[in-house]
């Protein structure tokens, strides 16, 4: 994930909540949040990763005028081979979160991805499996690290059969 | 409410329901909110003809967010200095999690008390869809 500018808003916050099926009052009611330890509003411990929505380039999101491909008239608005399936980034097999501070709505953070290792392993049924490792920094107004994220991702050869 | 070190001990162990019954509405809110719009989590057509799956899936991140409530309401908001997991089987809708949190240790560093977790989230028939561990800090 990469963000020239992640602004952490109390709207954004309710929102991610709600998502994640959390109606904590710590999330969206500032006075609530005032009379807790922790004295204001902050966000859910896997906000960060909402940071997608202000990567330019993040290509899970649909851009204004390029085809996606996602269904409309047909089941895929792109031809084979031009991505799909999960995309190049494939699925998500680890995520890990380190909290150095919470996230508060006013924080306005910036996102830096490093690549980390990469590693290959055989899948269990048949076919490798590619691992590959970000990390990324998200550091606040003041140039303070918040949080650290280490995120694996894992291409398969072929779909991943079902149980 | 955050936990005491005190009242705490290896093994002691606090699970929740963190969604029952998950809705293809609820993975498109976390769409929404996440930016992550891929179509394997949203469009069925696309995922059922196009990609082969038998349905739209959870993001792993839904379930790790999902798991995440569990954690922030035993151990307290603000509390957490880590959380990681590993996603280890796909979530789907119509699945109903619950996750676990198990005390694996206790400790001090620099004058402050922590516990380690072991984080376990289990879908309606006991299969395991999340593994994971966190690191809180505790009073005293």
């Amino acid at each position: 994930m990469a963000a020239d500018r992640f602004p952490v808003e109390a709207s954004h916050i309710m929102m991610f909540a709600r998502a994640v099926n959390d109606a904590n009052p710590i999330y969206h009611d500032e006075e609530y949040a005032q009379t807790t330890e922790v004295g204001k509003v902050i966000a859910p411990p896997t906000f960060a990763q909402s940071s997608a929505q202000f990567d330019p380039e993040y290509f899970l999101r649909p851009k204004v005028d390029e085809p996606w491909f996602g269904s409309g008239r047909e089941a895929t608005g792109r031809a084979p081979g031009e991505g799909g399936g999960g995309g190049p980034a494939g699925l998500h097999a680890e995520q890990e979160f380190t909290y150095h501070r919470h996230l508060s709505p006013g924080d306005v953070l910036t996102a830096e991805m490093k690549p980390g290792k990469e590693w290959e392993k055989q899948g269990r049924r048949g076919g490798s499996l590619k691992f590959r490792e970000g990390i990324t920094e998200y550091r606040d107004q003041n140039g303070e690290l918040v949080i650290t994220a280490r995120s694996v991702g894992v291409q398969p050869s072929k779909v991943v059969e079902q149980d | 409410m955050a936990l005491k070190a005190s009242d705490l001990s290896v093994g002691d162990e606090h699970q929740e329901v963190v969604v029952d019954n998950l809705s293809r509405t609820q993975i498109v809110m976390y769409a929404g909110a996440s930016g992550d719009y891929n179509p394997l989590h949203t469009d069925e057509v696309f995922t059922t003809e196009v990609a082969k799956y038998p349905s739209v899936f959870a993001h792993g991140m839904l379930s790790m967010g999902l798991t995440g409530r569990m954690l922030t309401n035993w151990v307290g908001d603000g509390r957490l200095a880590k959380y990681g997991v590993r996603f280890v089987a796909q979530v789907w809708p119509g699945d109903t999690l619950t996750a676990k949190a198990t005390v694996e240790a206790l400790r001090e560093e620099n004058g402050e008390q922590f516990v380690d977790l072991t984080l376990s989230t289990v879908n309606q028939e006991g299969r395991e869809v999340v593994k994971g561990q966190a690191i809180a800090r505790v009073d005293p």
